[in-house]
């Protein structure tokens, strides 16, 4: 999360430099004790100070819950279930590709993609945080920042995928991406059966923000006759 | 340093909860609290502020589980602010500023050598190469690392190098000076290298480690 801030896009030279320890001290117990509160006085404060400008507050909320989110890879996917040669340039240079739709930046700079297929499954946690490719997927749910998908996805990826009603045939290997360093990962779910008649539109449509994180497969659209 | 937040593998924790149609922040202080951590960031220039994930790291086991996401958040943005003077605990806790502290300034940033955050782009020899046999070093840091526990001391094979970024890693107050660039590589260990029976055979786990984690096989 420390990237969080730092890779914004902005500069990259405002790390910490010195010998304040404050990683004990419980600021949060002086202050009034509802959290909504809490936040309250803090933005009151650093706005009578100057520090903040809530208008910018604003914008940083509104941009993360109506503009940037799990659409943007969908349309990354259904481009590369279209577009061979995307696909191919996707899998080989994920920034670049998903640079050429305009998806990169903060969290999703550096992006590798990996691809589902009939041998392989992919699933990607952050053991270590809650690391995810915001400018593709948006900011992550909470059952990815929980402790215990955290904990389990690495040891026990296959019970974990069986709660998400994903039950990975045994010959089948799952591959699970531990999001350590400053990569950023997106899976590519298999295209379902039978879209071959929609557009590339259409199947961004079908794309789910689960399915590009690997916990769920694209299913199939319903039959346009209604039976089956 | 081997807190509470290095999780991977551990038991207990029950079922992963869902949400249907979860919205992105659920009660409108955790959207604010996303949006001023974003927001101060440019007052830590300057002014040593530790490691944003070395603060949430310290947080004290029990608490760490018993606060929420954006309380986390919270807790750490307060302990900067505050460890840096630019807020006092009066201030926070009657929500005014207090008219007879000066107005803080931005500052320059200090002149570190740090390389910051990202892909660098310069020549830095690697000592490894995919298909590489490595094992990753028993380190038991004590401030931020992104080595995770489970790896340590655990072998495996190098699958890509994905070019030289600056480590990340912290000393034990929290600084992190970002001046050791080396290659980060993706290393592939077989589930059953890191959990054994418990795992699939021929399941993996992939981790993203900077070079000086590992040592050749």
């Amino acid at each position: 999360m420390d990237d969080y801030e730092h890779n914004d896009g902005h500069d990259h030279h405002d790390h910490g430099h010195g010998g304040h320890h404050h990683h004990h001290d419980h600021d949060h117990q002086d202050v009034p004790a509802d959290i909504a509160l809490r936040v309250k006085a803090l933005e009151s404060v650093l706005v009578e100070k100057g520090m903040v400008d809530p208008a910018e507050l604003d914008e940083i909320v509104d941009r993360f819950e109506n503009r940037v989110g799990p659409r943007n890879g969908a349309r990354v996917v259904a481009r590369a279930w279209v577009d061979p040669e995307y696909r191919e340039r996707l899998l080989a240079d994920g920034s670049g590709a998903i640079g050429e739709l305009g998806y990169l930046g903060g969290q999703g700079e550096h992006m590798k993609v990996v691809a589902n297929t009939d041998r392989v499954h992919n699933v990607i946690v952050c053991t270590l945080c809650s690391c995810y490719p915001w400018p593709t997927l948006g900011l992550p749910p909470s059952w990815y920042k929980s402790s215990a998908y955290r904990a389990r996805a690495v040891i026990e990826p296959r019970e974990v995928l069986r709660e998400f009603g994903l039950d990975v045939p045994g010959d089948v290997e799952v591959r699970v991406w531990d999001s350590t360093a400053e990569i950023r990962y997106l899976v590519l779910p298999e295209r379902p059966p039978g879209t071959e008649e929609l557009t590339e539109e259409e199947l961004a449509e079908l794309v789910t923000r689960d399915s590009m994180i690997g916990v769920a497969t694209v299913p199939a659209p319903p039959s346009p006759g209604g039976g089956s | 340093m081997n807190g509470i937040h290095d999780m991977g593998g551990m038991d207990g924790f029950g079922p992963v909860e869902r949400e249907e149609n979860e919205p992105v922040f659920h009660h409108r202080w955790e959207g604010r609290v996303y949006a001023l951590t974003r927001a101060v960031k440019r007052w830590g220039v300057g002014r040593n502020w530790p490691g944003f994930r070395f603060v949430l790291e310290n947080i004290p086991p029990a608490d760490y589980l018993r606060m929420s996401y954006y309380e986390r958040w919270f807790h750490m943005m307060v302990s900067r602010l505050a460890g840096s003077g630019l807020v006092s605990g009066t201030e926070l806790e009657t929500g005014r500023s207090d008219p007879d502290a000066p107005k803080p300034g931005l500052l320059p940033p200090h002149d570190t050598g740090s390389l910051g955050f990202g892909l660098l782009d310069r020549e830095v020899p690697a000592r490894f190469r995919p298909n590489d046999t490595v094992r990753a070093l028993n380190l038991h840091a004590f401030g931020h690392t992104r080595q995770p526990r489970y790896v340590r001391g655990r072998v495996g094979t190098v699958v890509e190098d994905f070019g030289v970024y600056a480590l990340q890693d912290s000393d034990e107050g929290g600084t992190q000076p970002c001046d050791r660039p080396q290659h980060v590589y993706s290393v592939r260990f077989e589930a059953r290298e890191l959990w054994g029976e418990r795992a699939a055979a021929g399941d993996a786990v992939y981790v993203d480690l900077w070079e000086e984690y590992l040592e050749a096989v």
